[in-house]
């Protein structure tokens, strides 16, 4: 019963964040993403302090925000004539370095171990259960994910032509009159929220995994966008559920395994993919070559 | 008082903290095509831009048939540069074109069957019906520019604005878009078109706007396109201004 | 206060530790300089994410906790993680950010792998290796500072030595091609150069915030000219300020990592930099505008357009 709550909750992170991060990736911002998992610390930091209590969905709404802050200090740099990569990269440290210090000082008065934070432990996510009028409703991980699952369905589904044509042409969508500026904030304040759904089960650091690799093996084997966002939904249950059965093999991190599964699939894509991958890349280059010699012939 | 397609007035805009556009005034006439032209960074593509709230200005109004553009957004076609998309993301011909009905389908409605038939036809109408399903990253750059237009032909506009159309294009394209660009003007539509190459002018506008930061003229083609305006126009920066003048008529 | 003070700077396993996190901030910052002209910014935490693995297996292969192995099995890593990242920009149609990512988690994600296996294992506490996640600049041995502080010199010194190449390799390729030099080679020392000063600030300030050693202080230096050697002089001082500053009040201040409070001070120097530079600055740019009401700054929709053309770029080669 323990593995079926585990992959459970593995799979619906994989899920939220699959979704997600096609977008992210088509975008070119999967750095961003990185960004948004390590600074919303700070934010479940503060959420903590300001509770003193594990509540999930204060924790829920301060990442929100620091997610939506990140973003906006991201912005700003960028727009004062700041490189992109540089302006991601001194917001989300300073963010994440104020999140390590609130946690370290505050260890009284924050129940958050820091490993767990950044790693999840997801093993003992069954165990902590929301009561209801008495009744036992299954881990609060299950459906605090099952929530953040639904939301980002709703708004995904909801807006799939503007998400699609502010990824693909954001100049035509200000010009047709989208707003662009809101859709890109929805889409990191989603981003936000399925990082800190996410981090119990796979901590902060390795949601950024679930968010790129499943959506980037995706990318390779399909020309199309709702099939990419399906492989990736795919690709990333698969590394759940592996992964947590090869950390028990191994006696490992579960996240750790999740995430290196992925890799694995994300290998396999870069090399057999029928459209993309390497070894179908090198064929048509043989087939062409042997085409020309045999029309010079 | 006369209702243009575009009218633009004391237009001016700066980035950072150069002035691009200096004061520019000018309407253009209905049912026809315009070429604008001036050198590089005379601001063509910002000016574009900037009528279509793209950018922020510092002074000036635009009016599109006497209202804002905001206003009238339904009314306008786009059709941007090419280089401001990404040709590897999943998607093929058709979705693309099918993007361009995308404003007036509103917040919540999904593009059905009458978006992908106007998207057939549009695609038809530019040549490339059977490469509906073709992935665009399969596409060469002439494609891709016809796809574009397609696009702004199924945004079902009546004033279009074009960035650079026939940049990097093979002689099929051209023909293909210019062929275009005459179906537009016959049923009554106004083509604003940034344009590169001065040989082709005088047989593809009937009016021309020189830009260089500022309006150095804005015409009919034949007063207009003169020596002395595009020398103002691009300084010494053309040889053989004199040759303009013997540029043959039926030239493809 | 200033007792105490004066007791630590006097104290010489406390001079020792700061002189090691002075050359550290130093070697990063000049280092920082030159991937934060080419673009590559988040290559280095790319790289810091990356090194765990290499430094767990240099555990697991040799069963003891040196300093100098593990910097060798992360500049393996890196090694590897760079040739990853240049694999799958070069061969598949991912761009440059997104391929980060993947390197960045994979190889961090085999290392948290490894690292609970040691764990697990009898002799895992003698690691130290979780000091590597956060950094304890203040628990290094007086042999780590002596690396460190040799690693960084050297660094310092390739850069100096070469400044003019590098800095012609990293504002124009193919000219310096077309010149003569040897721009491959150049490359390649400049990416194991930011491996290096990677590995290095990892035991400084940990595996997550190590990019911003990198990072920030060369953007604050940026902000006070536009020339290339001094800023690289500044942004060696900051970053030797930064590294002080963070040693000096994480060992006063209980339960407080050094990693964090030298990002910070390093954060505090770019803020000010960003604010108060004369030309460059915010405020003095807002008193121009003020002066001559002639100043625009780019609207949200132009960057986001602008986005969609802006990759994490130039990649490693």
């Amino acid at each position: 019963m323990a593995d079926f709550w585990i992959i459970l909750t593995g799979t619906l992170v994989a899920a939220t964040c699959g979704i997600l991060g096609c977008f992210l990736v088509l975008r070119k911002m999967a750095m961003v993403g990185d960004a948004i998992s390590h600074s919303v610390l700070p934010g479940i930091a503060i959420a903590f302090l300001v509770s003193s209590s594990r509540d999930s969905l204060l924790m829920l709404i301060g990442a929100a925000v620091l997610g939506l802050i990140t973003v906006f200090l991201i912005q700003a740099l960028q727009q004062s004539g700041l490189q992109s990569d540089a302006s991601i990269g001194i917001v989300f440290t300073a963010l994440f370095a104020v999140g390590v210090i609130l946690i370290s000082r505050n260890a009284s008065h924050i129940d958050l171990d820091l490993d767990c934070v950044l790693f999840g432990e997801i093993a003992y996510v069954q165990w902590d259960t929301w009561i209801w009028n008495g009744y036992d409703m299954g881990p609060v991980a299950v459906w605090m994910l099952g929530g953040t699952l639904l939301i980002v369905l709703a708004a995904i589904l909801l807006f799939y032509k503007q998400f699609k044509l502010c990824a693909f042409d954001p100049a035509l969508a200000a010009a047709i009159g989208i707003p662009v500026a809101l859709f890109h904030y929805l889409l990191m304040g989603l981003v936000s929220l399925s990082t800190v759904a996410s981090f119990e089960s796979v901590g902060a650091i390795l949601v950024v995994g679930m968010l790129i690799i499943p959506a980037s093996a995706a990318y390779l084997l399909t020309d199309r966008l709702s099939v990419m966002i399906g492989y990736s939904v795919l690709i990333g249950a698969i590394s759940a559920a592996g992964g947590y059965y090869a950390a028990k093999w191994l006696d490992a991190s579960i996240a750790g395994s999740m995430v290196t599964v992925a890799g694995g699939l994300f290998l396999l894509a870069f090399l057999f993919s029928p459209k993309h991958g390497l070894i179908a890349r090198f064929g048509r280059k043989q087939r062409k070559r042997d085409e020309l010699y045999s029309a010079a012939a | 008082m006369n209702v243009y397609p575009l009218e633009v007035n004391r237009l001016t805009v700066a980035y950072q903290k150069k002035p691009v556009l200096r004061s520019v005034s000018f309407h253009i006439p209905e049912g026809q095509l315009i070429g604008m032209l001036g050198p590089n960074g005379a601001g063509k593509s910002t000016l574009l831009k900037a009528v279509l709230g793209l950018l922020p200005t510092l002074d000036g109004e635009v009016r599109i048939y006497g209202k804002s553009y905001r206003e009238q957004r339904k009314l306008i076609g786009y059709v941007p540069q090419r280089e401001s998309v990404d040709w590897d993301f999943p998607t093929n011909a058709l979705d693309v074109v099918m993007m361009g009905r995308y404003g007036q389908l509103g917040w919540f409605r999904r593009p059905g069957v009458k978006e992908r038939q106007i998207a057939l036809e549009c695609l038809a109408k530019v040549g490339m019906a059977e490469y509906a399903g073709r992935q665009i990253s399969q596409l060469s750059g002439g494609q891709q520019q016809r796809i574009f237009l397609a696009r702004a032909l199924a945004q079902n506009a009546h004033v279009y604005f074009m960035d650079e159309p026939f940049a990097g294009v093979d002689a099929t394209t051209e023909k293909a878009i210019i062929a275009l660009l005459h179906e537009l003007k016959e049923q009554g539509k106004t083509v604003l078109v940034v344009h590169h190459d001065l040989s082709t002018v005088r047989e593809y506008f009937d009016h021309v706007l020189l830009l260089n930061g500022e309006l150095i003229a804005a015409g009919p083609t034949e007063e207009t396109f003169t020596p002395e305006n595009l020398h103002k126009t691009y300084g010494g920066k053309i040889a053989m201004l004199a040759d303009f003048g013997a540029v043959p008529a039926g030239k493809v | 206060m200033l007792s105490t003070l004066w007791q630590w700077i006097t104290d010489p396993n406390l001079q020792w530790i700061l002189m090691g996190s002075l050359l550290l901030g130093l070697g990063s910052g000049v280092i920082g300089s030159f991937t934060y002209l080419r673009k590559q910014s988040l290559l280095g935490d790319a790289l810091a994410h990356a090194a765990l693995p290499g430094i767990c297996i240099a555990f697991m292969l040799s069963g003891v906790k040196s300093v100098g192995l593990f910097m060798l099995g992360a500049i393996l890593a890196g090694m590897a993680a760079t040739f990853g990242i240049s694999a799958i920009t070069r061969y598949t149609r991912i761009k440059q950010d997104a391929a980060l990512g993947i390197v960045l988690s994979v190889f961090f994600g085999i290392g948290i792998v490894l690292l609970t296996q040691i764990q697990h294992s009898g002799n895992g506490n003698q690691s130290g290796l979780d000091k590597y996640l956060f950094g304890q600049a203040a628990s290094m041995m007086l042999a780590d500072v002596y690396l460190m502080g040799a690693v960084s010199v050297l660094l310092i010194a390739i850069c100096a030595l070469l400044f003019k190449e590098l800095k012609l390799v990293s504002f124009d390729p193919g000219f310096a091609r077309g010149m003569g030099l040897q721009v491959a080679f150049l490359e390649q020392l400049l990416l194991m150069m930011t491996v290096v000063a990677v590995v290095v600030g990892i035991q400084a300030v940990g595996v997550v915030l190590v990019a911003a050693l990198l990072i920030t202080p060369a953007v604050a230096a940026r902000y006070w000219t536009d020339a290339l050697g001094v800023m690289v002089v500044l942004a060696g001082v900051f970053g030797a300020l930064s590294g002080v500053t963070g040693t000096l009040i994480s060992s006063t201040l209980s339960n407080l990592p050094t990693g964090p409070v030298t990002v910070l001070a390093a954060t505090a120097l770019f803020f000010v930099s960003a604010v108060f530079a004369p030309n460059r600055g915010w405020l003095a740019k807002w008193i121009r505008r003020w002066r001559s009401r002639n100043e625009i700054q780019q609207p949200m929709e132009l960057a986001m357009i602008k986005q969609a053309g802006n990759t994490v770029e130039r990649g490693a080669e």
